[in-house]
């Protein structure tokens, strides 16, 4: 990069807060996914006012800017694909607001989701949202990628909480985006094209989120479907009854012998579906409810079920779940884990397409998801040194994309398109919306500075 | 950008690093960036594990040469292992930056000032005594208070830097090392026979702390077997990547403390980096054929003193402590490392008087900023962490601050003297022990 723009970009926001040392530049050329590319410049703004300088500068000079939260991204989304600057919103971590009153957070990009959620349960208060990546991952990565969760399906997605944003956008204006109320018709919502837009329209500099009041108890249950088609059918028959779940989490039979191996918690292995129901609500009503839905869960076909009766044995039948990430790990060297999401009626027929394509290109595939949400992690295990593999996994990989679509479902539930499933968007999109799309891109980004080679299938 | 292309399978660079495949194993997930202090403190990925280990892996793969700057952020870890206990995939994150220490050793070597303490000092608690007799007298004629109050004055941050260690210094009492007779027997009714592993740090530094370790040992039923002629346990050289050197020192103490084995059913120390280390024998020489089963033999019998007396103490023997609200600190080579976190805080539980406040932040347990030598080679990152901790300590209200670790122990008193936050700093067993002999009026008091 001409180090003219470095110096413009360190007058303007700070030397100490610009770095182009050779080691800031491998640390910052990562994220979730195995694939790399150095940044040229790593920049760490503190305010709007350090975001917006950036974005004037860039767009006058043409440089590729890449939002970076705590890239645990999956897509490849804070990857500097095209080199440029990264721009690194973690240092913008604070918690500027928590009305009680207004029942909502105000609050810079770079916070923790899970900090977010600790700070408003002081106050009884609750923000469902609930990535795997929880712990570590950002509240402006959030809403980049419109993250969900195991909770989605009665709380929804993280946008489902957005009630304002401050971007800037390129060129250095900043907007503000909707407000503190939950009803906002003044104008179109522009605030909505910002959500899940992978940073590739603005930078998110702050965002304000709806509370809801922390239910007071949780209860869970465990049921074993030797037909996963069962399973399916048991979330549709618990949704009939009137009980609307936490979560309904599905681990196929080599994710539970995964989970099993690495802890030994007598889950049962043979079995083609382990199904994990909770819900949430006052007491009385979490009692009542389970009960239910563990007899819905034995009539719609589960061999066995095992239903909590205090908080301590919920606790147990998460252990599970728990430990399939760290599981799932110790499968394989590398993982290409994908997030396909499907009409949950589909869900049956995409596992039996999963098969066929973990035969077809002789690579195993282990399965888990919310279903409730239709949504779906097919889970490629490889070897990342193996050129051979390595295109097998290229080709099971659009072969799961395809699928999904080909059964009415998307390309991706809440990891984000990113980079990596980037060229599928062509056929996983309608034409004519993409089309609009692009016309949005140009419109906030005409310079095709943010975050380039990402999301929509042009250069 | 072709997202499928294989990596390169073996080293391009020359580190060698043993390891590379253990490397290779990091997924890049970030689970391990809110649990590591220094990317809580700097929100910089260079300062986080996954980066540390980015950087070693660019290195070995001829992305990025070996810079001061690799040097200076593989240091900059503070070795406290919280990320070991997170890591989805179970890489050993704090064990790889050492070997990644240790590779680089040759082109970026430790300062003379630190291999010559390490190699000829620190290098058994007998001979790490010999420190103790000038700094005594340095302290009592006050020569130390005077240059500490010259240096202070000095501008640059090296005068305050020098100012800070001697204030750090502690103010022993006489050495342990040659006092205790081999067998001390047991004043309870005798129900166990351990071994005693007697640290340089305790010995140098907190000598009346491990006489009220032997005290509460035999009192709980232990016959007391102290072996002359220990060696350091290793942690410090480890740490400071002098690997062979370590290892011999393992060799030593393994070789000394085997003729015990049979006789005792543990090897029991106070401090929780010896302990830590003494574990780590097996894997420290799993590698070396003639080793590898002595020291797994060895290592099997190693325990905290927290956890022996856990597992062991006497129904019958009830501590009491005036009435006073407490909380504990977790050493990191004991909670993180270790997993002994539930043992010193059932100890502390039998403690009639003492009322139990937790501190945040203790699974994993963030670091004092103490962490080996860190405090004095990274006094300004040690600083934030211990104000931190002691802005902690004084959220929880309480009046007795209690850990098991020489290390945390001095960081803790001197964050006491810093902040003159009305407290007091003890070891679980000067707790027990006090406890014990009717005498724990625990008066805010400076140690030593």
């Amino acid at each position: 990069m001409d180090p003219r723009i470095i110096k413009e970009l360190r007058d303007a926001v700070g030397a100490e807060r610009v770095s182009t040392a050779a080691e800031d530049l491998v640390a910052y050329a990562y994220d979730g996914t195995w694939a790399e590319q150095q940044p040229d410049v790593v920049i760490h703004p503190q305010t709007t006012a350090d975001v917006a300088a950036v974005l004037r500068i860039a767009d006058a000079q043409r440089v590729p800017v890449v939002p970076r939260g705590a890239a645990t991204g999956l897509a490849g989304g804070a990857l500097p694909v095209a080199g440029g600057i990264c721009l690194n919103l973690a240092r913008m971590n604070r918690i500027l607001d928590i009305c009680i009153p207004d029942t909502l957070a105000v609050v810079q990009p770079g916070v923790i989701t899970l900090d977010l959620q600790k700070a408003v349960e002081k106050h009884g208060f609750f923000y469902p949202p609930d990535p795997a990546s929880v712990y570590q991952c950002t509240i402006g990565g959030n809403v980049a990628t419109n993250a969900g969760g195991p909770r989605c399906l009665k709380y929804g997605v993280t946008g489902d909480y957005v009630l304002g944003l401050e971007v800037v956008v390129p060129g250095g204006r900043v907007l503000r985006l909707g407000g503190r109320t939950i009803k906002n018709v003044s104008g179109y919502n522009l605030m909505g094209l910002f959500i899940g837009s992978e940073g590739t329209l603005g930078v998110v500099t702050e965002v304000t989120v709806r509370l809801i009041p922390k239910p007071a108890a949780q209860m869970t249950a465990l049921a074993a479907f030797p037909r996963l088609a069962d399973a399916c059918e048991a979330v549709g028959n618990i949704l009939q009854a009137g009980v609307v779940p936490l979560v309904t989490e599905l681990m196929d039979r080599a994710t539970t012998r995964a989970v099993e191996d690495f802890k030994h918690l007598g889950l049962p292995t043979d079995v083609d579906a382990l199904l994990l129901v909770a819900v949430d609500g006052d007491a009385d009503a979490v009692t009542r409810e389970i009960a239910q839905v563990a007899v819905i869960l034995e009539r719609s076909g589960a061999r066995e079920v095992r239903q909590a009766r205090s908080a301590q044995e919920s606790e147990a039948l998460w252990e599970g779940r728990r430990n399939l990430s760290p599981a799932i790990q110790r499968l394989a060297r590398n993982k290409l884990g994908e997030d396909i999401t499907v009409p949950r009626s589909k869900i049956p027929e995409m596992v039996a397409r999963l098969a066929d394509i973990s035969r077809a290109n002789d690579l195993p595939i282990i399965v888990y998801g919310h279903i409730g949400d239709g949504n779906l992690h097919p889970t490629i295990l490889c070897d990342r040194r193996d050129a051979a593999i390595m295109r097998r996994v290229e080709q099971a990989a659009a072969d799961i994309l395809e699928a999904a679509v080909a059964l009415g479902g998307t390309l991706s539930g809440e990891h984000g398109i990113g980079v990596f499933k980037r060229d599928h968007m062509l056929r996983g999109v309608d034409g004519n919306a993409l089309a609009y799309m692009a016309g949005v891109k140009a419109l906030f980004d005409p310079h095709d500075i943010l975050n380039p080679g990402k999301k929509l299938p042009f250069d | 950008m072709n997202l499928y292309e294989p990596t390169p399978g073996q080293q391009v660079f020359g580190l060698h690093l043993p390891d590379y495949d253990e490397l290779q194993g990091c997924i890049r997930c970030g689970r391990c960036l809110p649990v590591c202090p220094t990317y809580q403190q700097t929100q910089l990925e260079m300062f986080s594990p996954r980066g540390r280990l980015s950087l070693l892996r660019a290195v070995e793969d001829g992305k990025l040469a070996l810079t001061d700057g690799v040097e200076d952020h593989l240091y900059h870890c503070l070795d406290c292992r919280a990320c070991n206990t997170v890591c989805p995939p179970g890489v050993r994150i704090g064990e790889l930056i050492v070997r990644g220490r240790v590779a680089i050793e040759d082109k970026h070597p430790r300062p003379f000032l630190i291999k010559f303490m390490l190699r000829h000092v620190l290098t058994g608690a007998e001979r790490a005594a010999l420190l103790s007799g000038p700094l005594r007298l340095v302290q009592a004629l006050r020569l130390d208070r005077l240059a500490a109050a010259v240096l202070r004055h000095v501008p640059g941050p090296v005068g305050r830097r020098l100012g800070e260690l001697i204030e750090l210094a502690p103010h022993p009492g006489r050495p342990l090392a040659r006092e205790l007779a081999e067998v001390e027997p047991a004043t309870g009714p005798q129900r166990h026979r351990v071994a005693f592993f007697l640290g340089c740090m305790m010995n140098v530094a907190m000598p009346d702390v491990s006489r009220a370790t032997v005290r509460v040992l035999r009192r709980a039923g232990c016959d007391v077997l102290t072996p002359r002629g220990q060696a350091c346990c290793g942690a410090p050289h480890d740490d400071q990547a002098m690997l062979d050197f370590s290892r011999d020192l393992a060799r030593k103490n393994i070789a000394l403390f085997e003729p015990l084995l049979d006789e005792v059913e543990a090897v029991v120390t106070d401090c929780a980096g010896c302990s830590g280390a003494l574990k780590e024998y097996a894997e420290w020489l799993h590698d070396d054929p003639e080793w590898r089963e002595r020291a797994r033999r060895f290592s099997a019998k190693v325990r905290d003193v927290t956890e022996w007396l856990d597992a062991i103490w006497p129904e019958e023997l009830t501590p009491v402590h005036r009435p006073a609200t407490a909380t504990y600190h977790d050493p990191c080579h004991l909670a993180n490392l270790q997993n002994v976190r539930s043992q010193p805080r059932r100890l502390l539980g039998r403690v009639t008087g003492l009322e139990m406040h937790p501190l945040p932040d203790s699974h994993p347990v963030r670091c004092c900023g103490s962490a080996g030598i860190y405090n004095l080679t990274h006094t300004d990152m040690s600083r934030e962490l211990l104000d931190r901790k002691m802005a902690d300590v004084a959220a929880t209200g309480a009046e007795v601050v209690v850990s098991a670790n020489p290390g945390c122990l001095l960081q803790l008193e001197w964050g006491r003297r810093l902040t003159g936050q009305p407290i007091v700093v003890k070891h679980v067993v000067e707790v027990l022990d006090e406890g014990l002999n009717g005498q724990a009026q625990g008066d805010p008091r400076p140690r030593g």
